[in-house]
Parts: C-alpha cells; structure tokens; sequence
C-alpha cells in the first residue's frame, strides 16, 4: 500500500487535489492550453517544411517552373464549343533557353490527352507528356529498368514511351514491361523504360484504373506529328479545344543563388509577351522560403499563445497552492509536531503542485494532438506529431510546477509550528 | 513473524532517569510595547516513567510549557534539555526528529489529518523517518487494535466520534515508541464517560513505563497523575501529589 516515500507523496498529493476536484481541474487549464499550444504550434511547423521539402524533392530546388494557364473564362462567350489559344510557345523556350545566363538545361513538356489501352486495360483520359531527354537530369528521376528518352527518339520522332512504375504495373503485372507495345490515341508506341514514382508508394499491385497514377512519356516532336496542337476537353457535353503549344517549360539552374535572378527574368519576360496573364512561375525555392515564412508565424503566434497560457497558469497554480497551503496551514504544523522536517513540507507541497501541473499537461497533451488533426482534417495542411513532442510537454509542465510550486512550498515549510497548530 | 515493541517491556521499577529538564525558563512575547511573560522563571526535572499534570488557569501558561517541552517552541530565556540534549544546540532538523523520536503529541482538538485514513493517520509519524514501512503498517494494525480500533482503519476521521478520534491520536503518537507523551487539554473536548476511557489508556502507558504529561484545568483529571504541577501567571506555583 505504502511503497516509496515518493511514490507515497504523489499518491497523497493526488489525493488532496481530488479534494478538490472542479478547483484542481480549473486549475489545470492554462497549463492545458499552453502544452497544447506547443505541441500544435510543433505539429503544423514540422508539417509545414515536411511539405515544403517534399515538393522540393518533387519539383527540384534548383528549377524555375514556367507553367500554362488557362485565362479567366469570358462569361459572356456561353456556347458549346469554344476554341482557346493559350500559353508558353516555342518561342517562350527559345528565349529561356537561349538568353538567360545561369541557365543549364531547359525542358519542355507538352501534354497529350489520349486515351491509352493495353490489349483489354485501358486508361480513358489519360495524360501523356511529351519531353525531351533532359527531362529525366531535370527533374533527377530514377528508372525503375530500360532507359529514358534519348536525344535521337526526338529527331527520328520514334514512337517509343516510358510508363510510370504504376502504368507499367498496372498493364503487365507479372510480365516484362520492356518491349511491350501499348496504343496511345491511334497509334502505337514501344515501351523502352519504366520510371520510379517521384514519392515512393505501397507495395501493393492494383488492378483498378481510377487509382493508377497515369505517367507516360513520349517524345515531344512525336506526340505533336501525331496529336497536333489541340487538345480536345469533353466537360459536361461542352466541347472543349484548348491549343497550347507548351505546358509547362523547366528551367534548370547552375546554382541556387542564380535561381531568383531566373526567376525574375522569366517574370519580366513572361510579363511582357503574356498580357493575358495565361502563366505561372513556380519556383521551389521560393516555396520553401514560403513554407518557413509560414512556420514561423505560426511559431510566434502560437508561441505567445503557450508562453502567455502557461505563465497564467502557473500563477493560477501557484494561487491556488497558496490558498492550499493556508488551508492547511493546521495540517502543516500537525505534521511539523509529528517529526516532518521543512524539507519534508516542503516536498509534499511541491509534489502537490507537479501532480497538478502535469495533470494538465497530459490533458494538454490529449488536446495538442486533437488540434493537429482537425487542423489537418479542415484545413488541409499537413501535421506532424513527433514522438518529442509529448515528452517536451511532460518537461514544460513538471518545469511549471517546480518553478511556480516553490514559493507556496517553501511559505509552507517555514511556517512556526505553533502558529500553525493554533491555525482554525 | 514480526515482533513488536509496544513499550510493554519497560517496567516502571527501573531507576528514575531525568528525560526533560527545565532551567528557569521564561518565554516572552513581546506585543508592541508591552510584554507577556507565558512563562517566567520555570525550573523543572520529569523523569522518566512519571505521570504528571499540569493544571491552572486559563492563560497561565500550561500550553506554552507543553510546546516547548514538545520541541515545537523555544524559550526566550533559561535552558532546556531533553534526553540529555540542550535545545538550544539543535538545528531545525535536529528539533524536528527529536519528535519524531522521542515525542509523542495530543491535543484538545485531535488534529487528525482529514483527507487521510485511520490506518494513514497513525503511520504519519513514521513519514519522515526511513522506516520498513511493512514492519510499520503491521504496528500501525496492533495500535489501532489496543485503542479498540482494528475495525475502523480505512475510515476517515469525519466518520469517527470524539473518543475514536482521541484514541488514533494516541495510537499516532505511539507509532515511533517516544519516551515522552504531551497530551494538552486531550480530554477537553469529550464526555465523562469518553474522558475516563482515555485515562485508563494514560494509566496503562504509565504502568509500560512512559512519560506523560498531561494538561488538564479539570480537578478529577489532574489528580490521576502522580505528580500536580500548578502554574499561574507563568510561574510554578505548586508542585503536589495526586493518586496516581
Ligand atoms: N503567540 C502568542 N502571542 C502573544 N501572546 C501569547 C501567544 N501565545 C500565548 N500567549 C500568551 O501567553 C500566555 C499563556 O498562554 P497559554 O500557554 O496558551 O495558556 P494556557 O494554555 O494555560 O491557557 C497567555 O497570556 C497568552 O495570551
Ligand atoms: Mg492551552
């Protein structure tokens, strides 16, 4: 029943505040709020960069994205069929790749809307990208087995593609991709080479086509001798002819310091010959400066937030130990008479205000993981837990109770036993 | 099988041994301007294995004479030894596991902690001294058993009568087997019929050989001690026999 004296004192301790059960438990608030606060405001950060650093990983940090855009729709233009030309051209790349310094490889990408079928699998709808063989140094993606496209495939306009590990997964499961011929749109094209998804993916084959990620590549002159410039949308019995000569145009760059000055120069130069505003420029980098913009906002808000929570509610312990203690000042002095020694009053009363500190710090720690997931839920940001986080929480508020238990515990301890007996 | 020491080995023949001893004690408080002399000039030797009481008037100083006997209080003046000790020498500490060790405490208004159990509240005094605490929990058992009280360890001391509280105050202040019993106004608070059960628990702790020293301004109480000392205005005004 009885084990260590302080195993002994927290039971005891535990004890006395049950007393007071509504009183312990208002008490615990702001430690509650504040150890939730930090562990949120650690959650949404490491979310953030985790983020962050993922679409850098995909997008590559020293690459300037130029992207398509389709304008505004005219509301006034309300007919069936609409044709609409916009976007990077040709000479959008020759200029990217042609004037800007600091600039060390330049991809285009154009993509074909096809539907893409293998014996009886078919993939309706499926987007293929023309590229050139830049593309795989570009963007540093890893072939799963055969080769990428080659310089050559682009001049001779070979009808050979690459799948995506999930593509070729998903039409040869248990075969030999290589060699295999597969139709896209009217044509037939030879497989030579299975790429690596950019973020690794479970091990499981699937067998359903909704939930393959569709990634082809074919060589660009290729697809545009065969598809030509006009990518036809069915929406909802409107037909929709979209003509972009490039969708997308991947700067890569010598070095991260040129990567703003590449950024800029795509910008002026965009800004000049797309009035229309039909284009965006990512810029990985600079996502990543976004990121940790936002984590730190998030980390001064929610800093303030759990300093000011947990200063409030160390005083509200401390208040509230005080008002303990003068209760129990005729307890203290009954306990001095039977042999407890300052230290030993002392003890208990810190004890008292651990115990009260850390209880609110493990419902703090319950809430700190409910926020994260509710931000995650309805506000589509990612959070990360990590396994710290909790053990971070159980330091702050043992330090809580330490710091603002001291003062009542030490009142207590030096109270005249004699005054303290004749205590009502 | 544990063996206990209940004190009932010591016998009340053994040669007197002085275990707490005034030397013209005063203990004044000083209230602004003017002074109250609790106690002024007292000089005292208790042995061991007596029964003493003290009685007076309200405000003569019985109380103060208890808490510095019990360590708790310090004179002002003069010395005190207890157990050979000169309290003056002793640190905070020191004080306080002297009553741990050697004092045992009861009062008027029982004093029993509330928020713990009879069982816990006669183990308080072991708390602060590095004890088996097996070897305690089963003393603790054989008091409350000799205070009539093995039925009633797990109940708070709101469940108890006045008597049944007294009674695990005395138990409490067995636990650490002192020398020495301090019992103030103990059976002030109880009837006539509680009162004589609590005396016969003091007699029987006289016969084991204790010290008891016991406050009282009843008559008939006073006079079960061997010893009656009188105090008034602070000072000894009578030291006589009772039938103890
Ligand atoms: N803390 C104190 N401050 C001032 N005077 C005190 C204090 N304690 C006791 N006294 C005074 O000392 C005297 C003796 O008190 P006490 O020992 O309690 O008497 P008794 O127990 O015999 O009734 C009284 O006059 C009382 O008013
Ligand atoms: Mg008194």
């Amino acid at each position: 029943m009885l084990s260590s004296p302080f195993s002994r004192s927290v039971r005891l301790g535990v004890k006395s505040l049950f007393l007071h059960k509504l009183r312990s438990l208002l008490t615990t608030f702001g430690v509650l709020f504040g150890v939730s606060s930090v562990i949120s405001m650690l959650a949404i950060g490491e979310g953030a960069s985790e983020e962050a650093q993922e679409q850098i990983r995909q997008l590559g940090s020293q690459n300037v994205i130029l992207r398509s855009l389709k304008p505004e729709e005219d509301p006034t233009s309300s007919q069936t069929t609409s044709a609409t030309k916009y976007g990077l051209t040709w000479p959008d790349f020759e200029r990217v790749a042609g004037t800007f310094p600091g600039v060390e490889g330049v991809v285009p990408i154009r993509n074909f809307t096809q539907e893409v079928r293998f014996e009886d699998k078919v993939l309706s709808n499926a987007m293929t990208m023309g590229t050139t063989a830049e593309y795989q140094d570009v963007t540093g993606r890893i072939l799963h087995r055969g080769r990428f496209l080659g310089p050559i495939d682009d001049i001779k306009r070979n009808n050979v593609c690459v799948v995506g590990y999930e593509v070729a997964r998903y039409f040869f499961p248990g075969r030999e991709p290589l060699g295999q011929t597969i139709k896209i749109g009217p044509e037939y094209f030879e497989v030579i080479g299975v790429i690596l998804p950019r973020v690794p993916i479970g091990a499981s084959a699937t067998s359903n086509a909704a939930s393959v990620t569709v990634e082809i590549f074919i060589p660009i002159q290729t697809g545009i001798s065969w598809f030509g410039s006009m990518n036809v949308k069915m929406n909802s019995g409107s037909r929709n002819i979209e003509m972009v000569d490039l969708h997308e145009v991947i700067a890569s760059v010598k070095n991260a310091e040129t990567v703003a000055q590449v950024a800029a120069a795509s910008r002026t130069m965009l800004a000049r010959e797309h009035p229309q505003n039909d284009y965006e420029v990512i810029v990985p980098l600079e996502l990543l400066a976004r990121a940790e913009e936002t984590k730190r906002i998030f980390n001064i808000v929610l800093g303030c937030i759990a300093s000011i929570s947990l200063l409030v509610g160390g005083i509200g312990i401390m208040n509230v130990m005080l008002a303990t203690v003068n209760e129990r000042t005729r307890e203290i002095g009954i306990r001095r008479a039977l042999g407890a020694k300052r230290h030993h009053i002392m003890m208990q009363f810190l004890v008292e205000t651990v115990v009260l500190s850390v209880g609110g710090g493990i419902l703090g720690i319950g809430l700190g993981v409910l926020v994260p997931y509710l931000v995650e839920h309805y506000a589509d940001m990612r959070t990360i837990v990590t396994l710290q986080a909790p053990f971070l929480a159980f330091g702050i508020s043992v330090t809580i109770g330490l710091v603002f238990g001291l003062y009542p515990a030490w009142q207590a301890a030096n109270l005249d036993p004699v005054e303290a007996l004749r205590h009502e | 099988m544990i063996s206990l020491n209940l004190g009932i080995t010591q016998s009340k023949n053994k040669p007197l041994v002085v275990v707490a001893e005034l030397d013209d004690v005063a203990r004044i408080y000083k209230m602004g301007d003017t002074e109250v002399r609790a106690l002024d000039g007292v000089s005292v030797k208790f042995s061991s294995s007596e029964y003493w009481s003290i009685m007076g008037a309200s405000g003569s100083g019985k109380s103060t004479l208890l808490n510095i006997l019990g360590c708790i209080d310090t004179p002002t003046s003069g010395a005190y030894r207890v157990e050979g000790k000169d309290t003056k020498s002793l640190d905070d500490d020191s004080l306080s596991d002297l009553r741990g060790s050697s004092i045992g405490f009861i009062f008027q208004s029982f004093n029993l902690i509330p928020q713990l159990n009879v069982l816990e509240n006669i183990l308080v005094p072991t708390f602060y001294r590095n004890e088996e605490s097996e070897l305690s929990i089963a003393r603790a058992e054989e008091l409350a058993r000799r205070v009539g009280l093995e039925e009633r360890l797990l109940h708070r001391p709101t469940e108890l009568s006045g008597g049944q509280q007294q009674r695990v105050a005395i138990a409490r202040a067995l636990m650490n087997d002192p020398q020495i019993i301090l019992a103030d106004e103990a059976t002030g608070n109880l009837d006539s019929h509680t009162t004589e059960e609590i005396l016969e628990l003091f007699s029987e702790l006289h016969d084991e050989g204790k010290t008891i020293l016991l406050v009282t301004h009843e008559l008939d109480v006073g006079k079960r001690a061997q010893n009656i000392l009188t105090l008034r205005d602070g000072k000894i005004e009578s030291i006589t026999e009772g039938n103890g």
